[in-house]
């Protein structure tokens, strides 16, 4: 069954997915949904305890290959490295939270609404898991589609003019993709990825590149970012910025860093010059953002400019410390997003001059709101603390002013994050913040609380992620991440099969 | 005593199946009481396009080399009975979506007699290996559409429509014969294969006679196939012919045009392929540029069909400009859920326009997504298959097509197409928005009253589209192989 792990995986949501569509009976397509994605979880926990973290083989774990189109040498090919493994954890948690969000506060046309959800979770997992560049491109472009009528049809007032902007700024990057695609794989002769022989071809790199700047967003591609995130249902925008955003993240790592050394070192530092912006500029704004989902919104503007960083500085420790930040963004701005939908639920309004004033009397929701905000600005002892440290540690071999602009985003991150707090729990309360307006309900808390429970876990323990990262082998030889110590940090040992101890605290 | 030569008359056997059932169809029309004809008729025209369907897959499966049977005037290959099976389930699919459609009495039987009278003469197109069958068979269909787009006579738009495709087509058709004919009078030879092989035995690579008719049967199958710039027709015809008629024009016309643009480029000219290559290329980028910049101002959605049918007329170009077997191999598999969505996509588009008996806008698709689930989930996948979205077969043909392009070292022309991919994105996705994310009420349309109709043959029709969208982009490879091997028939 080890074999099948990945495959089950990628198509147990589709499953459900076609269930609810064709089961005619609306009010169990919630249930079933949310059924499916937690056994989506519970078989995430299962691959979990049979992954093999320490494997130095060039097959992931899970390999299963069957030869799809032989002309072009494509094939369905999916497993999972050790990072890949934990951004799928992250999009089978933070997508179950979710549906079970949509699932409470019950969805119009639940059985297209819960269908696309699922249909959503298969892709996305599908895009973790590949090895096929074509395979990739398809479960890439197969997040749109779901993606597109979920916020074109269940967002607010303005949700055409988003999802307009949505698809047109990450199809102009998808289609640059597809272009590369094609021709990476007629260059190397094969699609696979895990035998596909590196390439320098600048204008190849440029074409993924840009796929995933808009995906992320970096700066300046983030035209779409504010209006997707306003307009979406709250669950929808928990998806997109905890979820979809990593798609980038897997993509940097897999196929820029991997299949395109050459310009990835020579472009290193254009990228890094536009994460950096992308920080500074993301937490700015989120610090006069007027309304809650644009202060989480921005901030995961200025968070992906961060992992980004870490993707391109020299040396493991930079992508150990994106991976475990990755994780910590997902389960943040997911939770974040979703409390906002509570708040937004009982006052009808994000706006942050008309709130004001919730803790009282609201117990759960001012020490949720607190716990996310405050690991979310990093205070030591968080996970996010621990992965920006590893981080910004990376990155200060490549270059120590890409670790002071990173350290500047991290104090921006207070400014805003504890903004965010105080015009939400604190002050005066605010005319739009009732006084039957009640606390969490239980079912809510049910919502949250693992996904907080899961960042007091990391920040327990954040090695667990970090340390585990990176410890398989990619490609052998000049592709492989072991290519990372071609420049190690000073002090700094192989890190492929000597895994980094942590030492963010 | 005439020597004839001798018929191979099983090579020939698509086109007489559709014939014959042409004829039964024609003649029930006057003998039949009105009551049965209907459903008699279109069951014998279906009949007819199912057993020139099994006729060509018969051909396909015996005829493993290609041969010139009847005095070299046809070509019996496994190229022209691939597209002849295309040809023949679009027209399957289009009797489904013209069932129900309201017609005048006096005119079922020949509508389905013409219906299956142009299969007849597309499947005989394909197989052309002169040019005067090229020119016969050219004749034979175009003038059955001509008949089939005025078919509505107390419909003005449909007459005007008639009108336009015949002075327009036979415009088309003229400057055909007249390249033809330079052609002709370059070489001394109506034979493709000949005309190859008096080119080059006689030097005429550079003769500007033979120049000057090439570039005209260029352009006179751009007609045909609405490639821009020679597409001035085909807004106003898609938007006036009846919709059924439409679809099959959309699917099928252009199949065959583009084949035999590919098979009359490679097998006749080969000898100035650096030449119509470009000349190809050139064709595509405009009509890739024209179709999409022009469909994303259409309201109407019959016209903002026939835009992006002529944008799909430049991508398949691209196939046709590469030159190379891949390029082949991405034309013919393309052909198969082109063809499908077209005809599913106008399928959708009458049922609609029933329902509502007005033409069919994008304002006024409002909501049917939500009213019709079956059809409005086949025109969502239609839309995403044209759109070239992942899990439909229209993405499968887009990406082979750009592979052939980039194999042939044209990557311009892909980067080309994607933009025209990206600019077509929004008319296509601005189809689904009215379907799904517009609530009827909220523009105001008066509903009709009572439940839609039920049409299971449209019904049906469009599912099947759907099912061979989908089920494209999955078995991929057997039908590439059949295309393989298909292609190889011609010297790519």
């Amino acid at each position: 069954m080890t074999d099948w792990l990945a495959t089950i995986l990628i198509f147990l949501p589709l499953a459900g997915a076609v269930i609810v569509w064709l089961l005619p009976i609306p009010r169990v397509a919630g249930p079933i949904a949310l059924l499916f994605a937690l056994a989506e979880v519970g078989f995430w926990i299962t691959a979990l305890a049979r992954m093999d973290f320490d494997s130095t083989s060039v097959t992931p774990n899970f390999d299963q290959q069957v030869t799809w189109f032989s002309d072009l040498d494509v094939s369905y090919h999916v497993g999972f490295y050790a990072f890949s493994f934990w951004l799928a954890g992250l999009a089978v948690v933070v997508m179950a939270a979710a549906i079970a969000y949509g699932f409470w506060v019950g969805r119009e046309r639940p059985r297209a609404y819960f269908g696309l959800m699922l249909f959503l979770m298969s892709a996305v997992v599908g895009v973790f898991a590949s090895q096929d560049l074509f395979l990739f491109y398809v479960f890439f472009e197969a997040m749109m589609i779901p993606l597109y009528v979920l916020i074109g049809v269940w967002g607010g007032p303005g949700r055409l003019g988003a999802t307009v902007k949505f698809v047109i700024y990450t199809m102009a990057g998808s289609l640059l993709m597809l272009a590369a695609v094609i021709v990476f794989g007629l260059q190397q002769g094969t699609f696979d990825l895990v035998t596909a022989p590196p390439s320098d071809s600048t204008w190849l790199f440029l074409g993924f590149a840009a796929a995933f700047a808009v995906k992320a967003p970096l700066f300046p591609f983030h035209g779409w970012l504010p209006d997707a995130y306003r307009e979406s249902s709250p669950e929808v925008a928990a998806v997109l910025s905890g979820v979809i955003s990593k798609a980038a993240v897997f993509g940097f790592i897999r196929i820029c860093f991997v299949e395109f050394p050459g310009p990835f070192a020579d472009w290193r530092n254009v990228i890094l010059a536009l994460a950096a912006i992308g920080l500074v500029y993301g937490s700015l704004l989120a610090f006069r953002a007027p309304d809650i989902r644009g202060v989480i919104a921005y901030s995961s503007l200025a968070q992906m400019g961060l992992i980004t960083i870490g993707v391109f500085a020299k040396g493991g420790l930079g992508v150990s410390g994106s991976i475990l930040q990755a994780v910590n963004h997902g389960l943040l701005s997911a939770s974040l997003f979703l409390l906002a939908g509570t708040i937004e639920r009982r006052t009808s309004t994000g706006s942050l001059d008309r709130l004001g004033g919730m803790a009282r009397g609201r117990p759960a929701l001012a020490t949720m709101v607190m716990v996310t905000g405050i690991i979310a600005l990093a205070v030591p002892g968080s996970s996010a603390f621990a992965g920006e440290f590893l981080i910004l540690a990376g990155v200060f071999s490549t270059g120590w002013g890409w670790s002071v602009v990173g350290a500047a985003g991290i104090v921006l991150a207070a400014m805003y994050m504890l903004r965010l707090i105080s015009a939400v729990l604190h002050k005066e309360p605010g005319p739009a913040v009732p006084d039957v307006a009640l606390d969490l309900r239980p079912a809510e808390l049910g919502i949250v609380v693992p996904l907080v429970g899961c960042l007091l876990a990391l920040s327990a323990w954040p090695a667990a992620i970090s340390d585990n990262a990176i410890g398989t082998t990619l490609n052998p030889g000049p592709t492989s991440f072991a290519r990372l110590n071609d420049e190690p940090p000073e002090g700094r040992m192989d890190f492929v099969n000597t895994p980094i101890t942590s030492t963010s605290r | 005593m005439i020597d004839t030569p001798s018929v191979d008359w099983f090579a020939l056997s698509p086109s007489l199946v559709a014939l014959g059932a042409a004829a039964i169809c024609l003649l029930s029309g006057v003998f039949l009481p009105r009551w049965v004809l209907r459903p008699f008729v279109a069951f014998i025209a279906a009949l007819g396009f199912i057993g020139a369907g099994v006729m060509a897959a018969l051909v396909y499966i015996e005829s493993p080399d290609a041969s010139l049977e009847v005095a070299d005037a046809i070509t019996r290959d496994r190229f022209a009975a691939f597209v002849q099976i295309v040809v023949m389930g679009a027209g399957l699919l289009t009797i489904g979506v013209s069932y129900s459609a309201r017609m005048r009495r006096d005119h079922i039987g020949e509508y389905y007699a013409l219906l299956v009278t142009a299969g007849a003469g597309m499947a005989f197109l394909v197989q052309a290996s002169n040019l005067m069958t090229l020119f016969l068979g050219l004749e034979w269909f175009s003038v059955c559409l001509y008949v089939l787009c005025a078919i509505e006579i107390d419909v003005e738009s449909s007459l005007e429509a008639g009108l336009k495709y015949l002075i327009i087509g036979g415009m088309g058709s003229a400057v055909l014969l007249f390249g033809s004919a330079l052609v002709y009078g370059s070489t001394g030879e109506l034979g493709f294969s000949a005309i190859a092989q008096s080119t080059e035995t006689n030097n005429l690579v550079d003769d500007p006679l033979l120049l000057v008719g090439l570039a005209m049967i260029i352009a006179g199958l751009a007609f045909k196939a609405s490639a821009a710039p020679f597409h001035m027709w085909t807004p106003d015809v898609y938007e006036g012919a009846p919709t059924p008629v439409t679809g099959f024009m959309a699917a099928a016309t252009k199949a065959v045009a583009l084949a035999v643009a590919l098979r009359l480029l490679t097998v006749a000219f080969p000898a100035n392929d650096d030449l119509w290559t470009i000349a190809i290329a050139v064709l595509a980028c405009i009509s890739l540029a024209w179709g999409n910049i022009a469909a994303l101002v259409q309201a109407n959605v019959k016209r903002l069909l026939a835009y992006s049918s002529i944008s799909h007329a430049g991508f398949m170009l691209i196939a046709v400009s590469a030159n190379n077997s891949l390029g082949g191999r991405a034309l013919l598999y393309y052909l198969i859920p082109y063809a499908a969505i077209s005809v599913g996509a106008f399928a959708v588009v009458a049922a609609r326009e029933r329902e509502l008996g007005e033409p069919v806008t994008l304002a006024n698709l409002a909501g049917f997504g939500w009213e019709r689930p079956l059809l409005g989930f086949s025109m969502a996948t239609f839309m995403l298959g044209f759109a070239g979205f992942p899990l439909t077969g229209g993405f499968m043909g887009k990406f082979l097509i750009f592979s052939a392009a980039s194999e042939a070292g044209w990557n311009w022309l892909v980067i080309v197409g994607v933009v025209a991919t990206l600019v077509s994105l929004y008319y296509y996705l601005a189809v689904i928005r009215s379907m799904y994310m517009r609530p009827a009420a909220e523009l105001g349309l008066a509903p009709v009253g009572g439940s839609p109709p039920r049409e299971i043959m449209l019904s049906s029709a469009a599912f099947l589209a759907m099912v061979v969208n989908v089920g494209s982009f999955f078995a991929v490879q057997p039908l590439v192989d059949f295309a393989r091997s298909a292609a190889d028939a011609l010297p790519l």
